[in-house]
This record gives C-alpha cells, structure tokens and sequence, in this order.
C-alpha cells in the first residue's frame, strides 16, 4: 500500500534506523542508534533527561539531520525523503507547539489545511467531537488547561490520518485521569493500525507498551517486551520488610539497613518502599552472601521479588555511567 | 486504517498560511491599532512640523547709513519674507553677539558711503553673515538674497537695467514653485512608514513562531519554505495597501498633495515597494536567531533608508560611494518614481528603471530568504 522508492526489507516494519548518530557541539547526544518498530505497535522510548530521546524522534521526522547512519520511516529514507515522511506522520512536541493565540478550531482547520484535509471544517468538528472538546471549539489554545491541551494536540496530530505517531513526552504535566485516557486512545489508536512512538519518564506507561528501548546517554542500552528486557537485565531482587516495630522505629531500622546494605559487595541497588526495601544484585550468589548476615534478624521478613521496570532502567543506567568513567 | 487525504496543493496550504496569520494579527489588537495610527500621526506630526524652507528668520540689522537704497534693501529682503528683522543694532560686535547665542540666525550690515559706492559703480559690498550651523535652515534664504537685492534696486533705478554689468541669478522651483516641504514630505513619509512597518512585521514573523516554540510544529508539517514565506507576506501586503490609502488620503486632504500622474501607476509602484520590504523583513526574519536581533537589524536597514534615500538630505549631494549604498534601498527608487509620479506626472517610461531596480531587490530578498530558511532545527 506504500509506494516507496527503496522499500522496506519487510513491510511491517514502520521505523527501522541503523546506527544513527547526532552531535550537538561536540557532545554526542545521539551515538550508533540502531532500532526497529513493528506496524501497529505502541512503542516507549524512555530513558533520563537529555539521553537523546528527543533528538532520535526528531531525527524520525526529518527536523535534525543525523550526522551519521541511515534508516527509513514508513519506508520512505529519513535522509533523502524527510519531505514525504511529513505527510504520514503525527508529530507531537514535548513543549504545546500549537498556536496559543488561534482557538482550538482555528488550530485543527489550520492543520486540516495544511495537510490537505478535503473538507477542513469538518474535519475540525469531527477531531472535535473525537476529542470530546466540542463545547471549547471558540476557546484560545493558550487559555486551555494542561491536560486539554495535551488533549487538543494529540487531536491535531492525529486529524489528518497519519499512519505514524511519534509522541514526545505527552503526559508531562498531567494528571493521572487524562493520562489514562490519553492512554486508552493510544491504543485506540493502535489497534486501528497506526503505529506509535511514545517517549515518555514513566515506568507504568512503559508497562502500556508493547515494546519499549531503553536509552541513556545517547546509547540504546535495552530493547524488547517489558518481560524480555526484564528478564534480560539479569536481576535479582529480594524484599526486606521491617515487622513488629513501631513505625518510627521500624522507618530507623530500614534506613540503618539501607545503608549498610549498600556499602556491601554483591548490592547493586537498595530502594525503599515505605518500611520495605527492595535490593537489587546483578549476581544472585553475591547478593545472597551479602543478606546472609541478615536473616536471622527477627525483625525482617525476606521474600525473593521479581525486579521492576525502574530497577532494571536504573541498573542499566550506573552500569552504562560506569563504562563511560 | 486512517482516512488518507489527497493531498492538498499549493494554494492550499498558503491560503492555510494567509488565514492563520490574519487570525493572529486580528487577536493581536495593539499592533492592529498601532498599524493604522502610526501612519496617521505621523503623516500629521512630521507634516506640520517639517520644514526645509523655513521663514521668518531672525535676522539683525546694522545700518551705518539710513537713505533710500538701504530702505529698499531691507524692505526687499523683508518681502521675501524669509528674513524677520528682529532688531537693529548700533554695532557690529552687537550683532556678532546675538549670532553667536542664537538670537538671530542672520545679520545684515550695510556699510557707510554704500549708496555713494553704489552710483558711482564701485560695487559695494553688502555683509550678511548667517548661522550656517544649520545649513538647511539658512541655505534657501541666502539662496534668494543676491537676486532679491539685485532686482529691487533695479526697480528703485539705482542701478542700471541688468544686461551689460549688472546680473540676476534666475531660480525656477520646478514642480514645487513655493518650495511647500510638505509636498516632498508627504511622499516621503509614504515611503518611510511603509519601510518601517513592512520591514518590522515581517522580520518578527519567524523568530516570533521559534521563539514561541511552534515552529517545530509547523516544520514537522508537510509545507515548503516558499509557501511559508508567502503565507505571511500576503496578510501584510494588504495591511501595506491601507496603510498606503491613508497616508495618501491624508495627505491629500490635509496638504493638498497633487497627483499629477496615473493613480494605478502610482498603486503598482507603492505595492511592489511593499512587497519589497516585505521581502526584505522576511529575510531578517531567517536571518536572526530571536525578535530582538530581527529588530535590531530592522532598524540597521532603517537608519541608512532614511538618511541616504534622499529623504532627508539631497541624494545627488552625497559621495558617489554613498548614492551607490543608496541604489541598493528600495526607498531610493521607491522616492524618485513617486514623487515623480505625484509631483511631476511621471509616466511609465519614466519610471522603468527603478521599478527594475526594485524588482531585483525583491528577487534577490526573496532567493536569500527562502536559501536561509532553516527547514530543519538544526
């Protein structure tokens, strides 16, 4: 159904990118990125602040020129057919990017125009109704709350039926209802077959994807299921809670252990939960021998845990610092 | 699957432009207020105010001898209404005095035994001494004093008829016989106002939308540079033309400025010139990195127009390396066609070579914009 120039190795495949880098003044923000996104997918891009996820969706797009590597997007070449991609692709910024001083009607006729939308006004009324912001048409987009305007630009990049997504950061600054729903569209959205790149900080919505990768430092360090880039982490995780003590005690107590557990070989990562503390080791037999001591301590109770999206992101992200040192 | 649009043209997408940006310039009701205003108070301020052939002056007189042909003398130069006579002074280092603080910007002395000289054909000399610190301000008076005295004694049969010794200088003021500023002004103004509201609409236009972050929106849209650039010049062109009809009414009205010329030619040249700025605003527009730098090269192209356009000061009278910078202002030409067009009835064929010269400056504007306009964020 696509009529590209070099088409895609298989036609499932909406982003394939190779090795794909970007320096800003020197500094690497993006280094031998190599990724794929399946059609249909719902795909999370996370990792910290300035580890290069804006760059690499904006490399997508054909706003920033890589500096090296070569990839296509929905089969079309990122380096040579940036023009084209534009056509098929939603693109929402981290920053609102829409017009504050045009209503939220002007905005979505202004997009329908520009993409060549048949009937701009309505198609406006229809992302309207869609978008559940029918009585706010006549109201400027400045003056709309954070989550509608999350809302109302979702509504533009989705309006001229685009066959990509790519979402930067859309939930930052919303509350958790409308990230919800923000959500259930999203995979309205993908079981419709529109394919979308999501980056976002947020480990339950990582769990929302179907796949996720996982960059820090401009480096892909994971990529896969949720399960699989758990399981691939290698991680054993161990919860230690604090019983039978009065809650300021008990608070002393896990804060002693914390610390002490911290300095000990075999510990990677010792994160409390309330009075509980979950302890995280690369090496199962390590971290075993550094809790032995422990557990004869009446006033803990270990259970052996399955590590989460966030020890795994957090492991990967000292174990990637380290080899930079 | 999604609703795939056929794809939209052209036309499309500029209109889509023209339309946002009318939206955004009618929300932004002080700039709307001030683009209707600024022309007209400054067509009445500077209208009113300005003046290159002042009148009037102060002048003092230091008379050694009081008899006939002095009186002629100062009654000429009193007629010609240039001169005011403020007072009379009994020396010469009185009047050197108030010269000297301003008092008067004139002073004339007429010497002892000048009537005597005078018939006898000794040529006598006549002192006036004037504050040339403002050489606009004395130039046309002493322009007019050798041909007024001459000439009123002459009348008085003082001197003999001229023809044999005797000479007058003959001052034609062609297509401004009264050397009435206004009409110069007038033009003038269109076309200093015009610049600097074309020039600082267009240049904001750009950075505004980067610094207001939406340009990466518009940028991950599927719209060419050129039709940017179009999308926001057209709103302006016809901001341009109001603009134009009100200085041009104004004008009209309140200094009775002629049209001797065709209105439509007059239309054509006044709109080419707006795109130009236009033209000229955009390009700053891609050139500069936030608004304040677009102004601030706004204003750099501003100064120069006003100064070396001829405008304000005669263009045949600066350097040649100078009247060279002022061919390459759209005022230049922009000056000459409508004045000519207004003042002296100048037609089409008179007017090629600067319509020319503006269309150049538009294209090259034009190709340096669109060659700027940063397409990626890079």
């Amino acid at each position: 159904m696509r009529t590209a120039a070099a088409p895609a190795p298989d036609p499932d495949v909406v982003i394939e990118v190779e090795g794909l880098s970007k320096s800003f003044g020197g500094h690497r923000v993006v280094d031998n990125l190599t990724m794929r996104v399946r059609r249909g997918q719902i795909y999370g891009f996370l990792g910290p602040n300035g580890s290069g996820k804006t760059t690499t969706i904006r490399m997508l797009c054909g706003l920033l020129t890589p500096d090296a590597g070569r990839g296509t997007c929905l089969g079309m070449d990122i380096l040579t057919e940036s023009r084209a991609i534009r056509e098929h692709v939603g693109y929402m910024t981290q920053r609102f990017s829409l017009y504050q001083d045009l209503s939220v009607r002007e905005n979505l006729e202004f997009v329908a125009r520009l993409y060549g939308v048949p009937q701009p006004e309505a198609a406006a009324t229809q992302a309207l109704q869609r978008l559940g912001l029918e009585g706010r048409g006549k109201q400027l987009a400045g003056a709309l709350s954070g989550g509608w305007k999350q809302r109302l630009a979702l509504g533009a990049c989705i309006l001229p039926g685009p066959d990509l997504l790519l979402l930067d950061e859309p939930t930052a600054g919303v509350d958790p209802q409308a990230r919800r729903e923000f959500w259930e569209q999203i995979h309205d959205l993908a079981a419709e077959g529109l394919t979308v790149l999501v980056s976002t900080h947020y480990m339950d919505e990582a769990e929302r994807c179907h796949e996720i990768a996982y960059i820090a430092y401009g480096k892909l360090l994971a990529q896969g299921t949720v399960q699989s880039v758990i399981a691939a982490a290698g991680l054993t995780t161990v919860t230690v809670e604090v019983k039978g003590e009065a809650g300021q005690e008990a608070g002393r107590l896990a804060r002693d252990l914390a610390r002490d557990l911290s300095q000990r070989a075999g510990v990677d990562m010792v994160a409390p939960f309330g009075t509980a503390l979950h302890i995280s080791g690369r090496d199962a037999t390590a971290l075993e021998a550094a809790l032995a001591p422990f557990r004869s301590d009446a006033r803990l109770a270990f259970r052996a845990d399955a590590p989460t999206l966030e020890d795994v992101f957090i492991d990967l992200m000292r174990r990637s610092k380290d080899e930079m040192r | 699957m999604s609703v795939r649009a056929a794809r939209g043209g052209f036309f499309t997408r500029v209109g889509a432009m023209i339309v946002k940006e009318f939206i955004q310039l009618r929300r932004d009701r002080v700039t709307f207020a001030t683009m209707i205003m600024i022309p007209l108070l400054q067509l009445i301020l500077f209208g009113y105010a300005i003046n290159t052939t002042p009148r009037h002056l102060p002048t003092a007189v230091f008379t050694h001898e009081n008899n006939e042909v002095s009186r002629a003398i100062l009654a000429a130069l009193r007629n010609t209404a240039f001169f005011s006579f403020v007072r009379e002074v009994k020396s010469a280092e009185d009047a050197e005095h108030m010269i000297r603080a301003g008092e008067v910007l004139f002073f004339v002395e007429i010497p002892a035994g000048f009537e005597r000289a005078l018939r006898r054909g000794d040529a006598p000399q006549l002192l006036v001494a004037a504050d040339a610190t403002d050489p606009v301000g004395s130039a046309n008076a002493l322009a007019a004093l050798a041909g007024v005295v001459n000439s009123a004694l002459v009348r008085e049969r003082f001197v003999d008829a001229p023809g044999s010794a005797a000479f007058e200088i003959v001052q034609h003021r062609r297509y401004n016989p009264a050397g009435t500023s206004q009409l110069n002004i007038v033009p003038g103004l269109l076309g200093t106002i015009l610049t600097m509201t074309m020039l600082i609409f267009t240049a904001l236009s750009v950075t505004r939308e980067i610094e207001r972050g939406t340009m990466e929106s518009l940028l991950s849209m599927p719209i060419h540079p050129v039709e940017i650039m179009l999308g926001k010049i057209t709103p302006y062109v016809l901001v341009g033309i109001l603009q134009a009809l009100l200085i041009m009414g104004a004008g009209m009205i309140l200094f009775g400025v002629p049209l001797e010329g065709s209105a439509i030619l007059l239309a054509v040249a006044t709109l080419l010139f707006i795109v130009v700025n236009l033209s000229i605003g955009y390009t700053f527009s891609t050139l500069a990195q936030n608004q304040l730098q677009a102004v601030q090269m706004s204003f750099m192209f501003f100064l120069p127009s006003i100064l070396l356009s001829g405008f304000m000061f005669p263009f045949s009278g600066m350097p040649l390396w100078a009247q060279w910078i002022g061919e390459g202002l759209p005022l230049t030409h922009y000056l000459r066609m409508v004045r000519g067009i207004l003042l002296k009835g100048s037609g089409f064929s008179d007017l090629t070579t600067d319509a020319g010269a503006l269309v150049v400056l538009m294209l090259v504007a034009m190709a340096i914009a669109v060659a700027r306009f940063r397409q990626t964020l890079d």
